[in-house]
């Protein structure tokens, strides 16, 4: 009996270690692909690909910063993949490996936070609004200030993400997305607070479901999910308000403790494959900075304000930029927002 | 000797498991990282004590309270009847208790989501009857229920437990002397029974108090609980000093309502759940 116990129990750990197959594991924002093309990727490649997701920038970096767990592709906005290259947490990437990089935009290549796509390569890009419900707002929606308005008392969703709903705040009051003026989040602190009776709920993901369900009349939405709401409920509309907004780009990035960053070249090139590019950006509705995944496009979509906005309406735009040590009186403005 | 080397996995176990991560929620509460390096400091709790988190504290401790209170409202009589002799479908009842938990607890939160929404099954049901709509979803009032649903069980059990177990001669015995069934019950099921009730209201009080995920699925992130705060701080803002000073005072906390519990119970012995 004993024998038998010990020679299944050396079967086991052999055949543990003679199927090594190489795993990818991929760390994304949720709801922000076509999980579909995950499969066709094990399958061309004989890679397989764990697949997590996350709610917001701050929780990523968390995770990847305690160190608990590896991950070979990330998915970080702009001010994330400056703040983690700054403090070291980013591989860089050898684009020889990546040809599908050419289909990139000249637009979006090179830019601020990462100016020679050495740690990223751009994903999505969009930009911050609000959406609302044309049966229960019958006035136009062209300013923050609406978020404000205690007529829409519990109809108003806002991120529960720190830099966007402080970001609101911020340019209501016009000031700058970046500020690093205490006096000036102080303000946009109260604001919040101020703003939490009228609040139905902070949240993530779920915004776009309640929007189309009808359960809310305000929301704010990145621009893709706005595009997601308005296709499934025609009475969803989507504005950027005049005092500006802000302009973001996703890439993806390989953490530098990855343990397969040559997987992780081959999946970032597999998503700049036309076909694949088109099918996420087909399913996530937020723009593509892919030339050809663009022309595939359903012309609606391609040629939607809401997804690609033209230039004059991003004249008010930000960009966020890492904030280094004001950050700490984010976290705990936000904090206290929350707590309040 | 025999003894003790039993004992040995499940000291290893317990201090692996246990008293580490503990001495490392202390040592990162008592520290703050300066730029040499971490210092030793206060600074964690004297935040605590700021009236915007003691408001915090203050908010869980009533929504943990009224649910309680609720759960044992509704829990004894289910309980008593449970116990009865007279009651035959007292295994079909222990079952409806006991099968929701065997659902995960995460699916059974979220389909509140569902039923109280705005246009969710509750309000469809209210508009057909022709009563009014109930926006209660993100009210602390979906709070306290999610609570209820959830931690009843563990308010039933331990009181059932008890009482079934309590001997029927000593009840044959007071009718015998005369007593009614109301003062039966006061003077005599009531006191005996008081060990489940504490057992029961510890067990529900305790998770209610730390919840966070109940809040925060149907208080829309809206009621903050103690819980949530240590949450953000570990998983959003990163402030591990913070987030383990907060979790140390929530231990003296529930020490200090333990305490409470065993002085009540007195010299009885606890009643364990099953």
């Amino acid at each position: 009996m004993i024998i038998l116990m010990s020679l299944l129990l050396v079967a086991l750990i052999l055949s543990g270690c003679k199927k090594d197959t190489p795993t990818l594991y991929v760390y994304n924002w949720g709801d922000y692909i076509d999980e579909d093309v995950l499969g066709e990727f094990e399958k061309e490649t004989g890679i397989k690909v764990v697949y997590d997701t996350f709610a917001t920038n701050e929780d990523m970096y968390v995770k990847i910063k305690s160190g608990g767990s590896t991950y070979d592709l990330i998915f970080p906005s702009d001010y994330m993949i400056t703040r983690m290259r700054d403090e070291g947490m980013l591989e860089k990437i050898n684009l020889d490996n990546i040809p599908n990089f050419k289909y990139i935009d000249e637009r979006f290549v090179g830019q601020d936070y990462d100016p020679n796509n050495e740690y990223s390569v751009p994903y999505m890009w969009g930009t911050m609004g609000i959406l609302y419900n044309t049966t229960m707002v019958h006035e136009p929606v062209d300013s923050w200030d609406i978020l404000w308005d205690p007529k829409y008392s519990k109809e108003i969703l806002m991120l529960d993400s720190q830099r966007d709903s402080i970001g609101a705040a911020l340019l209501k009051l016009g000031y700058s997305l970046n500020t690093t003026d205490i006096q000036e989040l102080e303000e946009a602190g109260r604001l919040l607070k101020e703003q939490k009776p009228l609040v139905l709920a902070y949240v993530v993901d779920e915004a776009k479901d309640k929007m189309v369900a009808g359960e809310a009349a305000l929301a704010l939405v990145w621009s893709g999910e706005a595009i997601y709401g308005m296709q499934e409920n025609p009475d969803l509309d989507y504005a950027i308000p005049k005092e500006g907004t802000n302009l973001w780009f996703d890439g993806m990035a390989i953490p530098k403790n990855a343990k397969n960053k040559e997987g992780a070249e081959k999946f970032i090139d597999f998503l700049n494959r036309p076909d694949i590019a088109f099918r996420n950006a087909d399913y996530t509705g937020y723009a593509t900075p892919h030339k050809e995944a663009r022309k595939m496009l359903d012309p609606e979509i391609a040629q939607s304000k809401v997804a690609y906005p033209d230039e004059e309406d991003l004249v008010n735009a930000e960009v966020f930029v890492s904030l280094g040590k004001t950050l700490k009186d984010y976290d705990r403005i936000w904090t206290e927002v929350k707590a309040y | 000797m025999k003894r003790s080397s039993v004992m040995v996995p499940y000291m290893v176990w317990m201090i692996l498991f246990t008293v580490i991560p503990l001495l490392l929620v202390v040592y990162y509460a008592f520290t703050i990282s300066g730029p040499d390096g971490a210092v030793v400091s206060l600074q964690n709790f004297s935040r605590f004590f700021e009236p915007i988190y003691l408001r915090v504290l203050w908010r869980s401790i009533t929504l943990a309270v009224i649910s309680t209170v609720v759960c044992l409202v509704l829990g004894y009589p289910a309980a008593l009847i449970m116990a009865g002799k007279a009651f035959s479908r007292k295994n079909t009842l222990m079952l409806l208790f006991v099968i929701p938990m065997w659902m995960n607890f995460l699916l059974r939160t979220y389909a509140w989501l569902t039923i109280l929404e705005r246009n969710g099954f509750l309000n469809s049901l209210l508009v057909n009857l022709g009563m009014p709509r109930l926006n209660i979803l993100y009210t602390d009032y979906a709070v306290v229920l999610g609570m209820v649903y959830n931690f009843l069980p563990f308010m039933v059990l331990p009181i059932y437990s008890v009482l079934s177990k309590i001997d029927r001669g000593v009840l044959e015995a007071a009718e015998d002397l005369g007593a009614n069934s109301l003062i039966v019950f006061t003077r005599v099921i009531l006191p005996l029974s008081l060990p489940g009730v504490i057992s029961g209201v510890t067990m529900v009080f305790m998770p209610a108090l730390t919840t966070f995920v109940i809040s925060r699925l149907l208080g829309g992130g809206q009621f903050t609980l103690i819980g949530n705060l240590i949450e953000q701080q570990f998983l959003v803002v990163g402030d591990w000093g913070f987030g383990s000073a907060i979790s140390m005072i929530m231990i003296v906390f529930i020490l200090i309502s333990m305490a409470i519990m065993s002085f009540f119970e007195g010299e009885e012995q606890g009643a364990t759940l099953w």
